[in-house]
């Protein structure tokens, strides 16, 4: 049969069967070094506190699965909190950059407009560097907005890398089309909005969920800028409670009943809540990454 | 972030012979100006967040103290940048490791995607690639401080191996925790979360392969190890040398938040680097000059390492991040 491939399709010879057979076992290897953890902490944060005692520690099959640790965290403590907080950054963060961004692109997208290379030069140029961590802080601080959620949306709410790849993307629209748009009379705002915008919808998707993921990832702006833990988004709940082991009291997770349960089911928790956003939106990221955003903007 | 810059401003140096010429007319400037102004709130976002901070660098050039502010402090001409050349141990450490640090990265983690790559290429199925590829992606969306937390999760005291070790009575492994092994531990990281999404620029450009080289090689007697080191890894040079340099420009950046999150458990001796070191020095112990001094010799270390090694790549008539 792979004699058949060969001839069908010109390409490297297929190496030999117990190759073939080696390099399957390294990738069934490589993905269950990712998919193992995942299903494991998913696991522990299901099984119930005799189990986790028992196990001492972690477990690969809730015996008796219960939600009791979500039931704690979500009751409305520090860490229901912070999921509001986080998803609160994210949508209006994402919301915001990819506004800013796909205006920023389009003003971009025609070579030779006023003002046209120093901004471009400026955009491109800020790639090479990324400010310190203390001229940021200062200047979070000289704005006031120590403490405020936009020191969360505000510095990451324009990525050059996603304006250079929403721009390539409104460079190829023919040029024809913008033309003819514009000879009917409409504006460079309606150009935008019935034009370029309809034409790109898939880009925009990709360039708003890497926005969302990001601003949903961040932490360590927030580590920076919010002394106020009832202000913390997820990832610093989660470097607390779960990285530096902080133990978790009835403050972070309120209970109905007297005991909590076991530490090891609460941080699974934590740590699941803040994965399912991730895992939620990667299908539609994969989809849209198969059809080549990424490598149409690498094949220039 | 793996984007060469030649490939994506390539679309200005084009010619096309039916684009209008730049319009010049009262019209056409109106015109233009409404193209302008939607430029301007992106690009006031990156000019506040991005260069403004710029001139926060002068600090490294004052006895700066928070209370009183940029425009009061008093200079101190070069004396914060002392603690580049007087043998200070805490620099030092943070020097080392981030050296050694780079070392390991360069030899490990970056020909990682390439070999993945690579093995995922010569697979026959699609199907199975294509699952694999999803599976192994998923960890590159993930923030640093869940993927520490999974790391923790598995390999503490607790954790998942330490509890299948003692269920065989096999002992406790105190991985985390361990000063000896924290840079296997960080370089571990790095792989499992990234080499899948790197490996992705890899296949692209296998793609692009013409397959006729390979039925060529075949004819001329090539094996299978000859067709590889002779038409498919010449293929992967120039991504190669570009990943390289930019790289190079991110070489004193060795894994800001992963170390971070992780360095009070194993001490700062090991596992201080130079980014670490201006937040701890400068943001935690007040010494406010001194770590915007170290901060703003490792930028520009940075940017001269990249430009430098771009132009090398051009003596090797590579295209680099932008062509001359």
């Amino acid at each position: 049969m792979s004699t058949a491939t060969h001839i069908d399709i010109p390409g490297q010879t297929p190496s030999s069967a117990p190759w073939r057979a080696a390099k399957s076992v390294i990738l069934l290897i490589c993905c269950l070094l990712v998919a193992v953890p995942f299903f494991s902490i998913i696991a522990t944060s299901l099984a119930d506190t005799r189990q986790v005692t028992e196990a001492g520690g972690f477990v690969l099959w809730p015996d008796r699965p219960t939600l009791d640790a979500y039931q704690a965290i979500l009751a409305g403590g520090l860490v229901s909190q912070a999921l509001t907080v986080s998803v609160g950054v994210t949508a209006v963060g994402t919301a915001l950059a990819l506004l800013s961004s796909v205006t920023l692109a389009y003003g971009l997208s025609r070579p030779g407009t006023f003002g046209h290379r120093p901004t471009l030069m400026i955009l491109l140029f800020s790639l090479l560097f990324t400010p310190g961590v203390i001229p940021s802080y200062l200047l979070i601080k000289q704005l006031g907005l120590i403490n405020s959620y936009w020191s969360l949306i505000l510095p990451t709410m324009v990525n050059a890398f996603n304006v250079i790849v929403l721009r390539s993307f409104f460079l190829s629209i023919p040029r024809d089309l913008i033309d003819a748009a514009r000879i009917d009379g409409a504006s460079a705002g309606q150009i935008l909005r019935s034009v370029v915008v309809p034409l790109s919808r898939a880009a925009i998707a990709v360039v708003g969920l890497f926005y969302a993921v990001s601003y949903w990832n961040a932490f360590f702006n927030a580590m920076l800028y919010m002394n106020e833990s009832a202000k913390w988004p997820m990832q610093l709940v989660l470097r607390t409670y779960v990285v530096n082991n902080s133990a978790i009291g009835p403050g972070e997770a309120a209970v109905a009943g007297a005991t909590l349960p076991p530490s090891q089911a609460l941080q699974a928790a934590i740590l699941v809540l803040s994965i399912v956003p991730i895992l939620i939106v990667y299908p539609f990221l994969q989809r849209h990454l198969r059809k080549g955003v990424m490598i149409g903007a690498v094949k220039g | 972030m793996g984007i060469p810059m030649s490939l994506l401003t390539r679309e200005d140096s084009r010619s096309d012979p039916e684009a209008p010429a730049p319009s010049t007319g009262k019209r056409g400037m109106r015109r233009d100006r409404a193209l302008f102004w939607f430029t301007v709130p992106g690009i006031l976002a990156v000019l506040l967040f991005h260069y403004v901070p710029l001139l926060g660098n002068v600090i490294a050039f004052q006895n700066y103290q928070p209370f009183i502010g940029i425009w009061h402090s008093t200079w101190a001409g070069l004396d914060n940048f002392a603690v580049l050349f007087n043998g200070d141990q805490k620099f030092l450490h943070a020097l080392i490791n981030t050296l050694q640090l780079l070392l390991i990265q360069v030899v490990f983690v970056f020909p990682a995607p390439i070999l993945l790559a690579l093995t995922l290429n010569s697979l026959i199925s699609e199907r199975v690639k294509r699952l694999v590829q999803n599976v192994l992606y998923l960890p590159h969306f993930l923030s640093w401080v869940v993927v520490v937390a999974i790391f923790q999760q598995m390999l503490s005291n607790g954790g998942l191996v330490n509890v299948l070790l003692r269920a065989q009575e096999l002992g406790t492994w105190n991985i985390i925790g361990d000063p000896d092994l924290f840079k296997a531990l960080l370089t571990s990281q790095v792989i499992w979360k990234d080499t899948g999404w790197a490996a992705i620029l890899f296949l692209a450009a296998l793609s692009r392969v013409d397959s006729h080289l390979y039925e060529a090689a075949a004819v001329d007697g090539a094996g299978r190890w000859r067709q590889t080191w002779h038409v498919t890894l010449p293929a992967l040079r120039g991504l190669i040398v570009l990943l390289l340099i930019l790289r190079l420009g991110d070489a004193l950046s060795v894994g800001f938040e992963q170390i971070i999150l992780q360095q009070t458990s194993v001490g700062l001796e090991v596992s201080e680097v130079l980014d670490t070191y201006v937040y701890n020095h400068g943001l935690l112990a007040g010494q406010w000059g001194v770590s915007a001094a170290v901060g703003l010799v490792k930028g520009i270390v940075g940017v001269v390492l990249v430009l430098g090694a771009n132009r090398v790549a051009h003596v090797f008539g590579e295209e680099g991040i932008y062509r001359r």
